[in-house]
């Protein structure tokens, strides 16, 4: 990567930690469009817990706990864990430069 | 104050077992597919930025945003990841963001990880990436013209992926419901969420065009503009 290109990754990923691990604190809590849609048309009750509704990270908190840390720590836990995977799977799926094209 | 992240995709319970399936061999086609095609988009300078994308949507998906009284919608992201680092690429973000948000947060029933991945890599990014090609096609080739039709699909990939679940809700809904009730809840509020939508995914490509034009995939039409077209000086300093 270029210095240039390593600068906007460095700003992209603080924008992505910062946004999952504080800023996620102030969304809003009301229900999103489906789940108001699903109410207004009368088909929420179907819904069923996911089978992974036990895990520590169900509802973007760790363990349950309702406060600016354990939403903060979910929300960068999911950035790293989401960036370690799609970076894994891109750097893996990429074209590589012969040492010849590195100029 | 507690507020606690809503996001929502769609659970499980919402879809029959058939459709469920259908929409699970619908999305292992596509990533399948997308795993191949992907390669042609990535290179040692892109896939960096393809992977920081997907961190972003999955920042991004978290901040629901208030859009009429009592209900919120959240970032789709599948125009931003389509435009910033091309289409295939984007199918395989949009799908790692929903499959970390089913496993780890429980976000999106495991069952209904097809139906999300259907709806937000599959149709979000190929009607809004083609509205978005279509528009580059029609509007001049600068900055102005490429962010008019990077929002205008941002904006119509909501409601798109929102009249997509309506089609399968007709199909396999679990709950008897008429077509009309379901398509006129979904349809405004989608419509709004779209607005948002839109307004994010123009700053953040707006943002990434200022510093990095030569990084952006669906920017490659400015980069070939003669010099006369558009912003030439921004183009060649953004050739490194």
């Amino acid at each position: 990567m270029t210095r240039r290109g390593r600068t906007l990754w460095i700003v992209g990923f603080a924008a992505a930690l910062l946004v999952a691990g504080v800023l996620s604190w102030y969304a809003s809590g009301s229900p999103d469009g489906l789940e108001h849609a699903a109410d207004r048309a009368g088909f929420a009750q179907s819904a069923e817990d996911s089978a992974t509704a036990g895990s520590p990270l169900a509802d973007y908190l760790v363990d349950g706990a309702e406060n600016r840390l354990s939403a903060g720590a979910a929300g960068v836990i999911g950035v790293v864990v989401t960036l370690a995977l799609a970076g894994g799977l891109t750097l893996v799926l990429r074209r590589r430069a012969t040492p010849a094209d590195r100029t | 104050m507690c507020n606690k992240v809503v996001v929502v995709h769609v659970p499980d319970g919402f879809l029959d077992v058939p459709t469920s399936l259908a929409t699970g061999a619908l999305a292992a086609g596509t990533v399948a597919l997308a795993l191949r095609k992907a390669r042609t988009e990535l290179d040692d300078r892109t896939a960096p930025l393809a992977g920081l994308t997907a961190a972003f949507v999955f920042a991004g998906q978290m901040i629901n945003f208030p859009v009429a009284t009592g209900t919120s919608g959240h970032l789709i992201g599948a125009v931003l990841a389509a435009v910033l680092v091309g289409p295939w690429t984007a199918v395989l973000c949009m799908t790692v963001v929903l499959l970390v948000q089913a496993v780890l947060f429980a976000d999106g029933g495991l069952t209904a990880l097809g139906t999300n991945v259907t709806l937000m890599a599959l149709m979000a990014v190929v009607i809004g990436y083609g509205v978005f090609r279509g528009l580059s096609a029609l509007l001049p080739r600068t900055r102005t013209g490429l962010l008019t039709a990077t929002g205008t699909a941002a904006f119509l990939s909501v409601p798109a992926a929102a009249l997509a679940f309506v089609v399968l809700f007709e199909i396999g809904g679990t709950v008897d419901v008429p077509l009309g009730t379901v398509a006129a809840a979904m349809t405004g509020v989608h419509l709004l969420i779209g607005l948002g939508e839109a307004a994010i995914t123009v700053a953040v490509v707006g943002a990434v065009l200022a510093v990095r034009p030569d990084l952006v995939h669906g920017a490659a039409r400015l980069r070939t503009a003669t010099p006369l077209a558009g912003r030439p000086a921004a183009v060649m300093e953004g050739a490194r």
